[in-house]
């Protein structure tokens, strides 16, 4: 399954709030509109927490393949 | 002059001093080519000459022949592969080129010719002038179109990075990526940034990147520094790799006033590593405010939305009447008509009651009853009634009905 990024996210949001506020939904459409709206308005706010913050770098390991491990930066 | 003829005597004197008094010495063409070589090499070695170029032309096995030529002369020249493919520039017809090297005589073809060890053209420095013709080259194929760029992540859940571990480059963009969106992963792939081998590093550890999955974005580049140092950035393998990344990358080589090749392939030039990051990566304050915003209007938007709806129902609402509102004629018509279906209701059950009272009077007069009422009496005999005494012998029992009571009797 396909899984949206933030823009994505953002981007059917705000597609969402311009079709609610241009207000020529039905009830019924206006009310599965705003439902949708929940629902990615919260996957955006997921993709702003859920990055984990990894910095890495490559190293040769034994046999020339390339793994990663933590990197910090000399001061 | 006075010390290639000096030259000259030592080259064939051992061969020739005994019998140069008695007979013309005869040289075969060896020993004359041969000593005219030796010659040439031993006092036009180490030198630098400058002229036009003309006639090039570079040979399947991979040399370089061209003459160098002025208004008065020409000069036969030879590049050999090994330092040709030193040179960062391409070498054409017409290209005024300070050339070094020696000159020395190829026996077989009699002529002898520059041998070229290195070259630059004049005027302009020679990586100025590879950098102008790689830059020229590319664009004719078409790797700076703006077409093919790709456009940017507006949010990478990772980055990769080409650059050196230790470099200024690669401290500045993690300081702005950790200010900016403090979680977003970050794989270095570390490289040498400049010097023999730095360039052939970059396009591998960008074709490597390209292998990976889940990288969004790749910054390339170093910090700042002179135009030998930020060469890799200029060479053709780094453009090619770049070019051909799937990835989109950013190009983010030296200062602002820096312009290199990758530069002008990748998907996006940032002026510093640092403006990279910002690039790369928008600020996390700014999207969780976007996102907040963006609930609000929906929220709002939604509650517009019902109250018009409200809104209207009521209105809707108000124009409903009830049906009789709208017929009053008919309603009184009808009430008309049941007060009339009522009424001759009522007649009708009146009219039947008092025919049925005097058919009923009418009827007790019939009733025997009430004709014995009047004082006479039925006999019967057995179950029969006796109409007739003819009907009855002596000792006959019978019984008499008379309007009040029966009694039983015997004919005498």
């Amino acid at each position: 399954m396909k899984q949206e990024s933030f823009e994505e996210s953002l981007g059917k949001l705000e597609e969402i709030v311009r079709h609610l506020e241009k207000g020529d939904l039905s009830l019924d459409g206006s009310l599965k509109a705003f439902e949708e709206g929940i629902k990615w308005s919260r996957a955006c706010e997921q993709k702003l927490t859920e990055a984990k913050g990894k910095i890495e770098m490559l190293v040769k390991a034994e046999g020339g393949a390339l793994k990663e491990a933590p990197f910090k930066v000399e001061e | 002059m006075e010390q290639q003829t000096l030259n000259f005597d030592a080259v064939i004197k051992p061969a020739s001093k005994a019998e140069t008094e008695k007979t013309p010495r005869i040289f075969t063409v060896g020993e004359i080519i041969g000593a005219v070589r030796g010659l040439l090499e031993g006092n036009f070695a180490n030198l630098w000459v400058v002229g036009e170029v003309s006639n090039l032309r570079t040979s399947p096995s991979g040399h370089t022949y061209f003459s160098l030529k002025d208004s008065k002369a020409l000069l036969k020249s030879a590049l050999f592969k090994g330092f040709a493919s030193k040179l960062k520039f391409q070498i054409k017809d017409g290209m005024e080129l300070v050339c070094h090297g020696n000159l020395s005589l190829y026996e077989k073809g009699g002529d002898f010719n520059l041998i070229v060890d290195h070259c630059e053209p004049k005027g302009v420095g020679a990586l100025q002038l590879a950098f102008e013709q790689l830059k020229d080259k590319l664009a004719k194929e078409g790797l700076f179109a703006a077409e093919r760029k790709k456009p940017l992540p507006f949010l990478p859940r990772k980055i990769g990075i080409v650059t050196s571990p230790t470099g200024a480059a690669i401290r500045d963009i993690l300081n702005i990526l950790g200010r900016r969106f403090p979680d977003i992963d970050v794989l270095l792939y570390p490289v040498r940034v400049q010097g023999d081998g730095a360039a052939a590093e970059i396009a591998q550890a960008i074709n490597w990147m390209n292998a990976q999955t889940g990288i969004d974005v790749m910054i390339v580049g170093r910090g700042g520094g002179s135009l030998e140092d930020l060469w890799a950035f200029n060479e053709e393998i780094v453009a090619r790799a770049i070019f051909a990344s799937k990835i989109p990358v950013i190009s983010a080589v030296g200062h602002e006033i820096d312009f290199t090749i990758s530069d002008f392939v990748a998907d996006k030039r940032a002026p510093t590593p640092s403006a990279a990051a910002e690039i790369a990566v928008p600020k996390k304050e700014d999207l969780k405010k976007l996102t907040a915003d963006r609930f609000q209007r929906l929220m709002r938007g939604v509650l517009v939305c019902l109250e018009m709806k409200l809104k209207t129902f009521s209105q809707t609402k108000s124009h409903l009447k009830p049906p009789t509102a709208r017929f009053p004629d008919l309603t009184m018509q009808i009430d008309g008509l049941r007060t009339r279906l009522q009424n001759g209701l009522k007649n009708l059950v009146d009219r039947s009651d008092s025919k049925l009272r005097r058919l009923a009077a009418e009827l007790s007069h019939l009733s025997p009853l009430a004709v014995l009422a009047k004082g006479y009496s039925v006999v019967y005999k057995g179950d029969k009634v006796v109409n007739s005494s003819k009907s009855l012998n002596k000792n006959d029992e019978i019984k008499i009905r008379m309007s009040e009571g029966k009694i039983a009797a015997k004919v005498i």
